[in-house]
């Protein structure tokens, strides 16, 4: 099978204007994967599995990744304009100051997909697709129409991470029911508030157990029947 | 198919076939097959259209036994998912290990030891042999069978279930695999006890097709149900007999020969027509040729360690990346998709159901045949609701 | 109020067979138990193995399993009870008619078990429906769930046909229909029946 670099020439060949990324897999398994850019997803597919030397006919698996937003902290050197006392005298002087800058890198949701061909027994190709961050802007281009087997697997990300798959001809939940509001595999989820404390908890569980215990000692268990000491917040979806 | 249709016509997975117009007057009626019905192998729910008795349209609805398995995975360490495996596919709980233990050891870049390697396929081809039997044993107990073949089957099953008790001390929930070995060695005794079983095996699969496969019944309700395309099972990832019962070559043994799988003689079955006789006969020639592979390892079993010295057990944290380790399970393709942040739990943990991906062309084989035939072709399909939902 | 032991045998060797009306008939229904075939998960295999060859329950008096709540005395929930399929459990349990028993197989129906952690996962079937065995284990062995079928049998030999704890099918006020939960949007609503949960266990301290 050609190498990932090779596979990546030849859709820019085949498919103009493709937009793929390499994105090289550290780590000893060495699966190195392709990032397509949305509006070519579909086209880049296509040519993936009708080429006659990839043939990349069976697609594996399909899953959602959750990259939540990261605040990363970094050290600038910044010219500033500093009063100083210069041989006594008050002065402004322009210096170069080492600042503490903070940013928050936006997250995404991401949909990995493994390619494997059955006609030349070759694979995996790892190729794989992000949104633009996690909050509104979380479609991408469905690849059921290319490959058949994303039917189930891209409702099930749509279910538990929330994206949004356009041309995708039945997207509604597999695994939660109609009615359930939030998208759980998420790493911000939180988790209604209805473990049952044994006895003897320890670690975080002990905590949890003693501010549900206090909680139940200020409402009574009447009170808190149906609903979670937990905060959480709800994101809606136009559906 | 003409020769003008584009080759992309022809793959294209949403080439679905027409709905059957219903004839006559009257409206569909909608049934919900399921989530607590006899013959749906577990919690699962079909919603069908039916005109009379054929069916016109049929949804699958998932999510009964949905037990957040990826998201325990998650907030545990990678040692601490491998009991969790062992309930994906309740019925074949060592090939899950297996599949699981593959993944993380190419994540990790460890090294297995040669006794391992054969130790792992005499315990993973014992367990195709009795997922196998189990399988044929719940399709023929929905045919109508009431109960003797599974019965049969469930007295070979025993057999090996004690194998399995006597190694790891557990029936089904095995958890005996390690990244980079296994968790106790077998003894003299038991390969002498296995050997017992298997010399014993190629009897029972005589007797089970004696009885079984130029039944009357067994081929008029079984032939020409239910078939499926080799086109359609490609581009909809079906994988496992199901994918050889219509004639697909691809065993994942043989492509990508993981373990020491290109050490042993065997064939892959490979069917005609793929409808669901084809799919019970896949299964019947894959437990004897389960049989010989089993034989030749325990001839070939060497001595040695049982675990790689350079592996870590305390302290387990694979470096940053991402890994795809898949084994042909019995059910199918059976794969965990791994990502590492360097911590000691892991980021992204993925199982790849074979089963659910199965269930993809559960519509397409169903339209037009009648509600007996949908719990038949169902049954071959050989699901397990535990992997399905996760 | 049972009958004299030695009373009993001397007129057993006249050939007169004396009984109370409460024995023989907690006695015939103790002995014929029907399960519903009702799996789940994992535990579903052991009880499927469970009315196989080696371990027949049978021999016990399930001679049949019934797939229909109407035409079944024992509801085993073998296997994690999720969110998303309590309120059918509820809704078989109340299609079952009296006298109906529930055994709750398996760590999962008893507490959640290992997936306890689980967003979807229902912490116990015992916080909707009264549970009267309970049987640890994962899965627990066959030789369990007989045991815990023994123990289901004892009790309905210890079961007294009047007074005030006697069983509910021959008590007119007792609960009949146990309410359903709703699936909101987040969990279950309510996420326990008031009336069985929590389980008063004696000497549980808090």
């Amino acid at each position: 099978m050609k190498s990932a670099e090779e596979i990546k020439a030849a859709i820019e060949a085949a498919v103009p204007g493709a937009g793929v990324e390499f994105v090289p897999n550290p780590g000893p398994a060495a699966e190195h994967s392709l990032r397509l850019a949305p509006a070519s997803a579909v086209a880049v597919a296509t040519f993936l599995r009708d080429d006659a030397d990839l043939a990349f006919d069976f697609l594996s698996n399909v899953s959602g990744v959750d990259w939540p937003d990261r605040e990363i902290a970094e050290k600038v050197k910044v010219a500033r304009t500093v009063t100083k006392t210069v041989d006594g005298v008050e002065q402004s002087v322009e210096e170069t100051v080492e600042e503490t800058r903070k940013r928050v890198e936006p997250g995404c949701l991401e949909a990995v997909y493994h390619l494997y061909s059955v006609a030349k027994k070759h694979g995996p190709l790892v190729i794989r697709m992000k949104t633009a961050n996690r909050i509104d802007q979380v479609e991408l281009p469905s690849l059921t129409p290319v490959w058949r087997a994303a039917e189930f697997q891209e409702r099930e990300v749509f279910d538990l991470y929330g994206i949004i798959f356009t041309g995708h001809p039945d997207l509604r939940r597999l695994l939660m029911w109609e009615g359930f509001k939030d998208h759980p595999m998420r790493k911000d989820y939180v988790e209604p508030d209805d473990y049952e404390y044994e006895p003897t908890p320890h670690d975080h569980v002990l905590k949890r157990a003693q501010e549900r215990r206090a909680a139940e000692a200020a409402l009574g268990t009447e009170g808190l029947r149906g609903c979670g000491t937990n905060k959480r917040e709800t994101v809606n979806y136009e559906l | 198919m003409n020769a003008t249709e584009t080759k992309s016509e022809r793959l294209d997975g949403w080439n679905r076939p027409p709905v059957i117009a219903p004839d006559g007057e009257g409206e569909l009626l909608e049934v919900a097959m399921g989530p607590h019905h006899p013959s749906t192998h577990g919690v699962f729910r079909m919603d069908l259209a039916l005109d009379g008795e054929r069916v016109v349209r049929l949804k699958p609805v998932f999510g009964y036994l949905h037990r957040n398995h990826e998201k325990i995975a998650e907030q545990a360490s990678y040692l601490a998912s491998m009991p969790y495996t062992d309930r994906l596919d309740y019925i074949c709980s060592l090939t899950n290990n297996w599949a699981y233990a593959l993944a993380v050891e190419k994540l990790a870049g460890q090294e297995v030891p040669e006794r391992v390697q054969y130790i792992r396929v005499i315990l993973g081809e014992l367990t195709r042999i009795q997922n196998h039997a189990s399988s044929i044993g719940f399709l023929l107990q929905e045919m109508g069978a009431s109960g003797t073949p599974l019965m049969y089957a469930f007295k070979e099953r025993e057999k090996i279930l004690d194998l399995f008790e006597s190694l790891t001390g557990s029936r089904m929930m095995c958890n005996y695999m390690r990244f980079g070995g296994c968790r106790v060695d077998v003894s003299a005794t038991w390969l002498d006890a296995a050997r017992k079983v298997v010399a014993g095996l190629p009897q029972f699969v005589d007797e089970f097709e004696t009885l079984l496969s130029s039944n009357e019944i067994l081929m008029a309700r079984c032939q020409g149900v239910g078939i499926l395309r080799p086109e359609l099972a490609v581009n909809a990832g079906v994988t496992g007999p199901m994918l050889r019962a219509s004639g697909v070559d691809y065993d994942i043994r043989k492509v990508d020969r993981y373990g020491i799988y290109d050490r042993f003689k065997f064939r892959v079955p490979l069917g005609d027509h793929g409808d669901v006789y084809d799919r019970y006969m896949v299964r019947i020639l894959e437990i004897r040729e389960s049989i010989r592979i089993v034989e030749q390892a325990l001839n070939d079993i060497p001595a040695g360690p049982i675990m790689d010295p350079k592996a870590r057990i305390r302290g387990f944290r694979p470096k940053p990346g991402e890994a795809y380790g898949r084994i042909e399970a019995p059910k199918g393709e059976l794969g965990f998709y791994l990502i590492s942040d360097g911590g000691p739990n892991p980021y992204r943990y993925r199982v790849r159901p074979p089963s659910l991906i199965n269930l993809t062309v559960l519509e397409d084989m169903c339209l037009g045949s009648n509600v007996a035939d949908v719990v038949l072709i169902f049954g071959s399909v050989d699901i397990v609701l535990g992997e399905v939902d996760r | 109020m049972a009958v004299d032991q030695h009373l009993k045998i001397e007129l057993g060797k006249q050939g007169v067979l004396v009984t109370t009306i409460e024995e023989i008939y907690n006695w015939g229904r103790r002995s014929s138990v029907w399960p519903m075939q009702f799996g789940l998960a994992c535990c579903a295999i052991e009880m499927i193995a469970t009315t196989m060859a080696r371990y027949d329950l049978a021999r016990f008096g399930a001679e049949v399993f019934r797939p229909s709540p109407r035409q079944a005395d024992l509801m085993i929930v073998s296997g994690t009870v999720t969110k998303k399929m309590a309120p059918q459990v509820v809704r078989l349990y109340n299609q079952m008619a009296e006298p109906r028993y529930v055994i709750a197989m398996g760590a999962c129906a008893i507490s959640g078990g290992p997936f306890k952690q689980g967003y979807n996962v229902l912490k116990g079937i015992d916080r909707y429906i009264p549970v009267d065995v309970h049987i640890p284990g994962c899965p627990p062995r066959p030789e369990a769930l007989i045991q815990a079928f023994i123990t289901l049998q004892k009790k309905i030999d210890g079961q007294h046909l009047t007074g005030a704890d006697r069983p509910r099918h021959l008590d007119a006020g007792a609960q009949g229909e146990f309410p359903v939960p709703e699936q909101g949007e987040h969990d279950l609503e309510p996420t326990s029946n008031a009336g069985v949960w929590p389980v008063q266990i004696q000497g549980l301290r808090d």
